[in-house]
């Protein structure tokens, strides 16, 4: 990484392994269970949620000496909700089709609990492009849970990945389906989110004893 | 020692700033950007009612409008007549001709009224604008469309339902405003909206019974088109009761009309 020095390097690898958003620190649940019943739509989220949250940081980390502590939190909550409506309005008037396609994330990206967590951990205290950085790095650790929580949701639930059918047809009985596979309906309903998640922590702290707590 | 951003006379004026700065950047955003959003929003229009026609781009399994700089010459094509009937207690006291309509109207094309605001005047007792696009599909079969607006899980729903003279379904488009990605969204897809084609709105002695949107309905490839029941969509209960509710609900009152045409063809 001769771009980044070693300290920043950190702030984007730490969150995709040991310092993750959703596996260790426990933040962006809610939109992790609620919108990873199709790979397409976890891909689109983590896109949405890297934009905002690299801009919302150097954003909050510019005005960061000059927020009053005692309303700070509602200043956040002012940034992302702007940012968000700002590219709302510009999408829907000069590229409609895609703003179709995201207006269902923006509710879900302004009560995402990552971007107000990484503001008031990160950006209130650090400059502005650390700021950046720990926010696209926070950003890209979510994404890859969501994709991955994604994929098996898809895949065990539907049977598709990106809506392309890959085990065959259900109702005609090809492929799979042909030696008696079914679809686990189950895996679309968001309690199936929880437990894959869990399986990840499982498997993330299998492997690195130093991330389990007493 | 106490920070200056720490006093109270500081923080108010802080906060008033800030919100006079943003509500200036957004409304000064929103007035600007206002007149093109309207315009991709008549056109969006045009292009659900064209494809609820049939008149679209689909291949095999994606669900394609018309591209949006030709929708408005396609629809002045293919929409060969726009009405609009005055609906008051199931009866239709009256009808309109697009003419008509937009004489009365300054000027508004009836493809533009908004369900939402009829739905909620009919509550005030008053008369009920139902428009009706008529055009024909691919097969030259003469289609009505009629537009349909209802509540899903998190928000509106809403849909354009063209029918032919004895109400069965020749085509369906449904779109949502926040409904869940992967689950109640999904009633856009093609493999939900196609299931409606062919489907009966009357029963066999001819009232009105709308298409259920069912669970374990035991016909998942829908060969059954007079059980007005399509399959729903795993994980999208309360959606797909909300497409049965406005189906019920707002296509019943176009009844009247259609036993009207009947009557005439006799």
């Amino acid at each position: 990484m001769g771009l980044l020095s070693k300290k920043d390097a950190a702030l984007i690898k730490d969150p995709l392994a040991d310092n993750n958003p959703i596996t260790i620190q426990v933040l962006g649940i809610c939109s992790a269970l609620a919108i990873t019943a199709e790979l397409e739509a976890s891909i689109v989220m983590s896109i949405s949620v890297l934009f905002v949250l690299g801009i919302g940081n150097v954003v909050i980390s510019l005005m960061r000496n000059i927020i009053p502590s005692k309303i700070r939190i509602i200043v956040q909550l002012i940034v992302v909700a702007t940012l968000v409506i700002i590219v709302d309005l510009v999408l829907k008037a000069f590229a409609y089709e895609l703003s179709k396609t995201l207006s269902v994330f923006v509710g879900l990206i302004i009560t995402n609990c990552i971007i107000m967590g990484r503001f008031e951990a990160f950006a209130l205290g650090n400059g502005p492009w650390r700021s950046f950085l720990d926010g696209i790095g926070n950003a890209l650790g979510y994404a890859v849970i969501l994709i991955i929580v994604g994929f098996f949701r898809e895949l065990l639930g539907s049977g598709t990945l990106l809506g392309i059918p890959v085990l065959g047809d259900p109702i005609e009985k090809t492929g799979l389906y042909a030696l008696g596979y079914e679809n686990n309906g189950f895996m679309l309903l968001s309690p199936m989110a929880l437990i894959v998640v869990g399986i990840i922590i499982w498997v993330q702290r299998t492997r690195n004893k130093t991330l389990i707590e007493d | 020692m106490e920070k200056r951003t720490d006093k109270n006379s500081y923080t108010i004026i802080f906060a008033i700033g800030m919100v006079i700065i943003v509500g200036v950047i957004l409304s000064g955003l929103f007035g600007w950007t206002k007149p093109m959003i309207t315009a991709n929003e008549e056109i969006e229009k045009q292009q659900n009612i064209l494809y609820a026609m049939g008149v679209n781009n689909n291949d095999d399994t994606s669900a394609e409008f018309v591209a949006s700089d030709k929708a408005e010459a396609l629809f002045t094509e293919n929409v060969k007549e726009q009405m609009v009937l005055f609906s008051k207690d199931g009866k239709i006291e009256k009808q309109m001709t697009r003419q008509e309509y937009m004489d009365a109207n300054n000027g508004q094309e009836p493809y533009l009224i908004d369900v939402k605001k009829q739905q909620s005047n009919a509550k005030k007792g008053e008369a009920r604008k139902l428009p009706l696009f008529i055009g024909q599909n691919k097969e030259g079969k003469t289609v009505y469309v009629a537009p349909i607006y209802g509540k899903g899980l998190w928000d509106a729903i809403w849909g354009y339902v063209a029918i032919d003279k004895d109400m069965v379904v020749q085509g369906a488009y449904f779109d949502h405003k926040g409904e869940t990605p992967g689950l109640g969204a999904n009633i856009k897809q093609r493999y939900f909206m196609d299931d409606f084609y062919g489907e009966h709105l009357l029963t066999s002695n001819g009232a009105f019974k709308g298409i259920t949107v069912a669970k374990g309905n035991a016909d998942p490839k829908n060969e059954d088109k007079t059980d007005n029941e399509v399959d729903a969509i795993a994980g999208a209960t309360i959606t797909g009761d909300g497409v049965s509710a406005m189906i019920k609900s707002d296509l019943k009152l176009y009844k009247p009309y259609f036993d009207n045409l009947k009557k005439q063809a006799n």
